[in-house]
């Protein structure tokens, strides 16, 4: 990276590229060339910078300029004004909402200055299409490490002391898991990475696919030399074709390198790594429904035990993990075990992989310590709730979690505390959500994302979630009762009992937490027959305002199902029970005196007869 | 999700006879052409029942979409029951029985977009097009469907119209995205 003064680093992550960050690299470097600097200055396309909401994103080193939402537009005055007369663009620099100041250097952003970078250490920060740049960045050092250094039980001991646990949602210790895949003697064994990502609205390992693929590889071979494995595979989601065409070029490099291939770095130890597409079937992120998928077949889970340690791909043991545990892997052999276990709690060590998203102003990806609180990500990192609204809740842990309140924003964060709050860590997840949120239609919403998932192989999880949803749906309507809520407890602990996968045995989450958290939004929606957020449209009412009525009558005469009563030049009234929401009296009524409300006043029940009477 | 099954109309237009890898003669209604492409998919990946997905991406990469003939062609040379490669062409959402319109029109219905309003999103579409999810316009030239995230969830709600992403969509612009394709 040496030779050149300046570096513009491009965001080419999905979101930036998504907004034409592509045509910003293009313009910049358009203008570079006419003005002859093209030998000083140099533009590379990164990784995902995490602070997405305001992309494209363009960081200048080395003074660290971080400039936001990018238009190729800018590049002239860019290039003039920064890169030759040495002025900031101020009208591009990040605003910090609170100060309303611009701020020059990224060093100082309230984003950034709370997380810690393990995983993604290299993400926005590197060219991922080039591999000198990863090495640069001591990329495929901690394999030669290993290599020459350890033998293999002494790097599985190395990454059991760290404490790394899984980061694709159940924890499970990580070194141990490679133990026992090493432990299990077979002429063939393999390593696999689960880049299948399903949780919708997660997005934390495309990310270190799109911007830090060696690290990934790295790990899977020093897992490989770890556990006598010579293939790897990875099985990423079809849906990620940038995340697939980088990985494509990193293994070329890798292999043209020798770093992949027979005899790596010239040890006893030939490592290779070929890709599986998943085809949108969020049940194959499940370790035992990958594995069919990556045969072949319905991905469909199939009973633990076998474990994939045991009996896995091809009936070969299998190790399987997530992309994030990997990332970490290298970090780990390079600075220590004892450098990773300081940081964390006590049961959770290192860092964590959010996707920030909702109603938060800074949507994107971070990394913190394990230890750190709601409170700290939503309102430092994640520049609190958008357009000034109250928090209502975080969902964590997508369609198998559940919801956090404001009473848990002070929790430190770790996979105990979050199960103990009748959520989970999951795969890092995070959606904001405001007061403008119906959370009977949240956990609606996310169990029609399993009922549209769910593999139907076992019956509590195919007909008891497809219940749960209707049950949602029919109190969202309004026509809930009393038992509805009791039967939506019931037929959820029995689904979570009874289902043969994770999937099922989570799916209720999002319905039982809830419950838990907001039974009184279940408790309006059934009894009085209102949604406080007014995002159930069967819920919202056509009421007349008793101020701006004049008594025209217009509205009375085109109400279809005679709703509406009152008197010449007397404030009309509508019955709520005749009505059939049709709109018209609002169209009709020419002193904007009808509107669409929450709730309506509600009247006792003899004076409601009397209305309907008259 | 459940997927209409329909057998495209020059399926019945030709006869030919084609024999499987294992020397197995199977009769499929399609046109030479198609039919030495399928196969020379298949034989790209050895005609290994292991590569059943692969084989089911580049098909669907090269027709648009799986009809019933590719998919008897399919288990043919790869040795295996019809009845299991429709098992995974159903089972998977990424393949599908039917043509997409010329414009196919996505939208992300992952939670970022959910909680950003992407349902009205979704209903403003079907209204627009006239369409359900899942279905194509009579013309062929607009199809829509939903989808669960494509990453860039910073710009929610969020719409693809065959590879264009648009970000942060309303309701209101939902007409000015499919006036852009109608010309
Ligand atoms: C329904 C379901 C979906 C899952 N999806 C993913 C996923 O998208 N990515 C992932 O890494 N793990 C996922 N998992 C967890 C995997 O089964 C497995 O535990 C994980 O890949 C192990 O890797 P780790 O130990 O590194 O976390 C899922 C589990 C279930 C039950
Ligand atoms: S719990 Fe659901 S997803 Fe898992 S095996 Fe049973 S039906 Fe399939
Ligand atoms: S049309 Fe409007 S102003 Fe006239 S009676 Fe109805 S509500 Fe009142
Ligand atoms: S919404 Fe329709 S049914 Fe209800 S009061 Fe108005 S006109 Fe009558
Ligand atoms: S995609 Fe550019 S900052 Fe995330
Ligand atoms: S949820 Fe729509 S892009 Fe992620």
């Amino acid at each position: 990276m040496s030779r050149y003064k300046i570096h513009l680093l491009v965001c080419g992550g999905t979101g930036c590229h998504s907004s034409e960050s592509n045509l910003v690299y293009e313009m910049l470097r358009d203008e570079l060339e006419r003005k002859g600097l093209e030998k000083d200055v140099q533009v590379i396309r990164t990784g995902c910078f995490g602070f997405c909401e305001k992309g494209p994103i363009l960081k200048i080193l080395p003074d660290n300029t971080f400039y936001t939402q990018v238009k190729p537009s800018d590049a002239k005055e860019i290039i003039d004004e920064h890169i030759i007369k040495g002025r900031r663009v101020y009208r591009l620099l990040y605003t910090d909402p609170e100060t309303e100041e611009h701020v020059p250097d990224s060093k100082q952003m309230d984003f950034y200055k709370k997380q810690l970078r393990i995983a993604l250490r290299n993400c926005g920060t590197i060219d991922p299409e080039n591999i000198d740049e990863s090495i640069a960045r001591d990329a495929y050092q901690a394999l030669g490490k290993a290599l020459t250094e350890y033998t293999p039980s002494e790097t599985i001991d190395l990454i059991k002391r760290s404490g790394l646990r899984g980061r694709g949602g159940a924890g499970f210790p990580t070194g141990l898991k490679w133990e026992i895949a090493a432990k299990n003697n077979a002429d063939r064994k393999y390593v696999v990475c689960n880049a299948d990502e399903g949780d919708p609205g997660a997005f934390m390992d495309r990310s270190i696919l799109e911007g830090d693929p060696h690290s990934v590889l790295e790990a899977m071979a020093i897992c490989g030399y770890c556990i006598g494995a010579t293939k790897g595979l990875i099985y990423i989601r079809a849906e990620y074709p940038l995340a697939i065409k980088r990985l494509k070029i990193a293994i070329a490099q890798a292999q043209e390198y020798g770093l992949l291939g027979e005899h790596i770095l010239g040890a006893d130890f030939s490592f290779d790594v070929t890709l599986r597409y998943g085809a949108g079937a969020f049940v194959c992120g499940e370790e035992t429904a990958l594995i069919h998928s990556m045969e072949g077949k319905r991905g469909e889970p199939s009973n633990k035990p076998p474990f994939p340690a045991q009996s896995g791909y091809l009936g070969k043991p299998t190790n399987v993990n997530n992309v994030e545990t990997l990332a970490n892997i290298p970090a780990i052999i390079l600075k220590g075990a004892e450098w990773f276990s300081s940081i964390g709690t006590e049961r959770s060590k290192g860092t964590k992989v959010f996707a920030l998203a909702g109603k938060i102003n800074n949507v994107g990806l971070i990394e913190v310590p394990m230890g750190i609180t709601l409170r700290e990500i939503i309102y430092e990192i994640g520049g609190g709730v958008k357009n000034g609204k109250k928090f209502k809740a975080v969902q964590t842990g997508g369609p198998s979690g559940g919801c956090l309140t404001e009473k848990h924003l002070d929790t430190p964060i770790d996979y105990e505390s979050l199960t103990a709050a009748g959520s989970m860590m999951g795969s890092g997840g995070m959606i904001v959500l405001d007061e403008d949120d119906c959370m009977v239609s949240v956990a609606k919403f996310y169990l029609g994302f399993i009922v549209d998932e769910s593999c139907g192989k076992c019956a509590p999880c195919r007909i008891g979630n497809k219940r749960l949803h209707e049950t949602l749906g029919k109190i969202t309507a309004g026509k809930g009762t009393q038992d509805d809520i009791e039967k939506l407890r019931n037929l959820g602990s029995v689904i979570k009992d009874a289902s043969l996968c994770g999937l099922g045995q989570t799916s209720p989450n999002p319905v039982l937490s809830t419950l838990d958290n907001f039974m009184e939004e279940y408790l309006e929606h059934v009894h009085d027959k209102k949604c406080r957020s007014g995002r159930c449209r069967d819920l919202l009412y056509y009421v007349i305002s008793k101020e701006d009525c004049i008594g025209c009558m217009a509205c009375k005469r085109v109400c279809p199902t005679h709703a509406i009563s009152g008197e010449k030049k007397e404030a009309h009234v509508i019955n709520q029970d005749v009505c059939i929401k049709c709109g018209a009296c609002m169209e009709k009524c020419q002193f904007d005196a009808i509107s669409l409300m929450n709730d309506y006043p509600r009247v006792s029940a003899t004076a409601a007869q009397t209305i309907t009477e008259s | 999700m459940s997927q209409k099954i329909n057998i495209a109309p020059e399926a019945f237009e030709y006869m030919e006879k084609v024999t499987g890898a294992g020397g197995v003669e199977v009769k499929v209604n399609l046109p030479k052409e198609k039919i030495e492409k399928i196969n020379s998919i298949c034989d790209a990946f050895g005609n290994d029942p292991g590569e059943l997905i692969n084989v089911l991406h580049e098909a669907q990469h090269a027709f648009g979409y799986i009809p019933a003939e590719i998919q008897d062609i399919v288990a043919h040379n790869l040795h295996m029951p019809v009845s299991q490669v429709y098992g995974v062409v159903t089972f998977y959402t990424f393949f599908s029985m039917t043509p997409k319109g010329e414009h196919p029109v996505s939208v992300c219905t992952g939670t970022a977009c959910y909680v950003r309003g992407a349902e009205r999103v979704l209903e403003e579409f079907r209204k627009e097009l006239q369409l359900e999810v899942g279905e194509t316009t009579p013309d062929g030239r607009f199809s829509l469907n939903c989808l669960r995230c494509v990453g860039a969830c910073g710009l929610a709600p969020v719409v693809l119209v065959g590879e264009k992403v648009y970000g942060r969509v309303s309701p209101d612009g939902v007409k000015a995205i499919i006036e852009e394709y109608k010309k």
